[in-house]
């Protein structure tokens, strides 16, 4: 482990509420260890604020292992910050410099309004899956778990697009606000199981007009979305969502 | 009031079945009459929150994050366990009754354990035909590994993400029914009290963390599915928002608490670094199927891990634990660490780790194949330590992980107050003083898929419920206590923030509470855990208001009331005189430091009532009619 101390200059994104006017406030924050994560280093520039009787900074965030997809932040522009494949809580001071200036701003999207500060309402992905993320199978309906063998490429591929843990970062990362990756998937997860055929049509038209019902941009292919995903869910499965919806619309 | 499980007799195998013949049942009609809230959308209340839905029920689903997919649940790494023997190597359900009650240093029920085995292989079902991408053999089946304390493989897995996938599947099942109308669904809620009307639990109150509201909600029964108490220990492998204020709250309303001083102390997580850290990190006890422990033989070793040759390096578990080596339980595997750092041997800047290495595995099987068993356990490791453990080994030391005590529940998982029913880590019932690996999802979603669907409909169709509204006096009272509560934190305006007390209770918690516990310790802890409450409610500094989103004031509530488990805790572990499973007394151990149980005096599960500022102890007696009490031994 490396263990240096950085002074960085902080400038974070204020705001009261949905309605209100946000703004940049500066912040110092003194002697970060390298060793911290990022939010550990927003922990204690909040503990200072408190002591100094000042309201610290809202963020969303809760296992801090980078699985339940809770934290956010736009770092220095990019969703997550600057590593690959790497969460905002699990990204660690030693990618900083000493004497840097951060940026720290939420998720923007139309789609995400904001609740206060960094933090945002993410609510339209439950409802998108709402719509058709799911197989239908009411408990006890299930028929022993070997009677269907899956491919094991099959399932290996479900498997990495079901590794989405509903950030968002997709949607703060494209110039459209566009949730086709999340949506994407989703319909690529199901579709690769043999249990998910029976509402594979259904599914596909459903979704994608929940999708544009929150009211989140379309899709031109940039891939911006992928390259910001922390668990880097791939572009494929946006051709596979789009192929997906044709072959329902046939 | 005394305590009656409610186990069915008989032979074991057939008490559930008759069990679920002799309950009551409510026709598919009825069902829709009936509203029921579930407090909590892990394993456990989301997989309760679909099912009832399902089944017909009006359900309200509430949760403290923005959504129920968010719920700690997701963080479980290794696996579920189940009983069906695909590999062929001896499991059976009594098998896997038999581990989880030795597991469990005979400290479980013995028919609830039995029922957990029984049902596991439903869930592994449910689960696949939803389409949870567990790991497949080139053949198209299911694949297994093995877990600590298990002598087969039955672990089930999706990589080192088993939880969230297994959350997301009960997550969707419960959007459909969102869908459907038959979930009304409640995030970003705090749950600050129960109602109770005529003794039973016909509601809760809650508090909307968005825009600080006090909100009453009505029902017909309360499911409390909140996760378990970790976070007192400030550092612990929870996420940072898990918290005991819904099941303490429950509590104070008449609610048994049963075996606050079982805690498991998780052998592989990340050590801690420095003073500003917030949270550990669990490495998934499935490494340990091809990681080896060691720490230098020699004390004084200061030589990188690498340049030590095999002869000089002590492979403690494998020598102490021959048969069962690196897959010796947690409880067991901990202890071990922490006598290996007592020593004087523990490795690293602090002295406090120890070494798992997969040099040996790496070598046998290749790269490649531990990276697809392990790839992302690997890589979080490398993002937290910037050391790469593929070539380096990595350093781990045991942190507080799960609490096997919980909140009171008999056979049909439902409290001391009617109408209250527990699932998951918030009850006590399955794990006696030890939890086995993989045994906790297995537990959550038994609980919510295949237990309470059965025994809510039993509890509802065998009272007479008046109906109740939000305009009645007990919500109305309830609702102004929430709101005094609140306010009188924020209005105290001290000099000390609440991460500093969660802190300091943090340490005492580990000090005198942690892996090894005794009675000076314990009476010490008992001491200052009341003094700095007492503190807390003369300086704590909450800032802002409670009518709007504020973290500080959340944390507060939670750690208020962490200052009181806390002494509840140190309570339970001063009476229990003996060492149980993750209950290590240190005046009762054999001369080589292994656990000693006394079953004469303390085969029973300690169930604590609130008595305004104490606590009176009821004790539930264990009876072991299958499987023998004896020393547990994994030599």
């Amino acid at each position: 482990m490396s263990d240096k101390n950085l002074d960085l200059h902080l400038k974070v994104w204020k705001q009261d509420g949905p309605k209100a006017e946000g703004h940049f406030i500066d912040y110092e924050a003194k002697s970060v260890s390298t060793d911290m994560s990022f939010l550990e280093m927003l922990d204690v520039v909040n503990e200072d604020l408190i002591s100094t009787g000042k309201e610290p900074i809202e963020f969303d965030h809760d296992c801090r292992e980078g699985i339940c997809g809770t934290c956010s932040l736009v770092i220095n522009g990019e969703p997550h910050g600057p590593q690959k494949a790497t969460t905002t809580c699990q990204l660690h001071m030693r990618t900083f410099d000493n004497g840097d200036t951060i940026y720290i701003e939420p998720f923007r999207a139309k789609a995400f309004p904001v609740i206060k500060d960094l933090v945002v309402d993410r609510s339209a992905f439950d409802r998108i899956i709402q719509s058709g993320g799911y197989i239908s199978v009411a408990t006890g309906n299930a028929p022993d778990a070997h009677a269907v063998p899956v491919e094991k490429a099959k399932s290996d591929d479900a498997f990495m697009s079901a590794a989405c843990i509903g950030c968002g970062a997709c949607v703060a990362a494209c110039k459209n606000a566009s949730a086709s990756l999340f949506t994407a998937a989703k319909i690529s997860h199901l579709a690769a199981f043999p249990q998910g055929q029976p509402e594979r049509t259904l599914r596909a038209q459903r979704m994608v007009a929940q999708m544009d019902e929150e009211q989140f941009g379309a899709c031109t292919n940039t891939g911006a979305c992928s390259a910001a995903c922390p668990k880097e869910i791939s572009l494929e499965n946006i051709a596979r969502m789009n192929r997906e919806y044709l072959k329902s619309n046939i | 009031m005394s305590l009656d499980s409610k186990c069915p007799t008989g032979p074991i195998e057939d008490r559930w079945e008759k069990h679920k013949f002799d309950m009551k049942l409510v026709n598919p009609a009825n069902k829709r009459k009936f509203n029921i809230i579930v407090v909590g959308t892990g394993l456990a209340g989301g997989s309760a929150a679909a099912t009832l839905a399902e089944l017909g029920y009006n359900v309200k689903s509430f949760c403290i994050q923005d959504s129920p997919r968010r719920a700690h649940s997701i963080a479980a790494q290794g696996g579920i366990n189940a009983a069906k023997n695909y590999p062929n190597d001896g499991d059976s359900v009594y098998r896997l009754f038999y581990d989880t009650v030795k597991g469990g240093d005979f400290r479980s029920r013995e028919s609830n354990v039995y029922r957990l085995a029984q049902v596991s292989n439903n869930i592994i079902d449910q689960c696949v035909a939803q389409g949870v991408p567990f790991a497949r053999e080139y053949g198209g089946l299911l694949t297994n590994r093995s877990f600590g304390g298990a002598q087969v493989s039955r672990t089930f897995y999706a990589r080192g993400q088993t939880g969230q996938q297994l959350l997301i599947g009960a997550y969707s099942a419960m959007m459909r029914q969102v869908d459907l109308g038959k979930i009304k669904l409640f995030p970003r809620r705090e749950m600050l009290d129960l109602v109770t009307v005529d003794g039973k639990a016909r509601g809760i109150t809650v508090r909307n963390l968005v825009t600080g509201e006090i909100e009453s909600h009505a029902a017909d029964a309360v499911l409390l599915c909140t996760g378990g108490y970790g976070n007192l220990y400030y550092l612990s492998t929870n996420a940072m928002n898990s918290n005991a204020t819904a099941a303490w709250r429950c509590h104070k309303k008449g609610a048994y608490f049963a075996n606050p001083c079982y805690t498991q102390i998780h052998p592989t997580c990340i050590p801690v670094s420095g003073d500003y850290q917030s949270k550990l990190t669990l490495m998934s006890e499935s490494l340990r199927n091809d990681g080896r422990v060691w720490v230098p033989k020699d004390k004084d070793d200061k030589r990188a891990p690498n340049d030590i040759p095999d002869e000089e390096r002590d492979y403690y578990l494998e020598r102490v634990y021959p048969s069962f080596g690196n897959l010796a339980p947690r409880d067991v595997s901990s202890r071990q660490a922490k006598y290996r750092v007592d020593e004087g041997k523990g490795v690293g800047a602090t002295g406090v780790a120890v070494y798992l290495d997969f040099r040996d595995a790496i070598k046998r099987v290749g790269k490649e194949a531990i990276s697809a068993k392990y790839g992302n356990l690997f890589q979080m490791y490398q993002k937290i330590t910037d050391e790469n453990p593929y070539e380096v080994p990595m350093k781990i030391y045991p942190a507080v992980h799960y609490t096997m005590g919980g909140l009171w529940v008999d056979y049909n998982l439902q409290s001391t107050v009617p109408g209250l029913h527990v699932l998951g880590e918030a009850n006590f019932s399955d794990h006696g003083a030890n939890r086995l690996g993989a045994s906790a999802l297995m537990q959550g979603l038994a609980d919510g898929y295949f237990v309470i669907p059965y025994t809510l409909g039993h509890y509802l169709g065998s009272h007479k419920l008046e109906k109740v509204s939000v305009d009645d006096e007990a919500f109305k009272t309830s609702k102004e206590d929430c709101v005094q509560k609140l306010q009188s934190l924020l209005d105290i305006n001290g000099s000390t923030t609440v991460d500093e007390f969660h802190r300091r209770l943090g340490k005492i918690m580990w000090e005198y509470c942690g892996m090894s516990r005794n009675k000076e310790g314990l009476e010490k802890a008992l001491k200052e855990i009341p003094a700095l409450r007492e503190e807390f409610y003369k300086d704590v500094k909450v800032t802002g208001q409670a009518n709007f989103k504020n973290a500080e004031l959340e944390k507060a509530g939670r750690v208020a009331d962490f200052l009181e488990l806390g002494e509840l805790f140190a309570k339970d572990a001063l009476t229990r005189e003996e060492s149980c499973g993750g209950h290590f007394r240190s005046e009762f151990q054999t001369e080589d430091g292994e656990a000693t149980r006394d079953d004469k005096d303390f085969c029973f599960a300690s169930a604590w009532e609130h008595k305004g500022g104490d606590w009176e102890l009821h004790k539930e007696e264990l009876d072991f009619e299958y499987v023998k009490l004896t020393t547990r031994s994994y030599k």
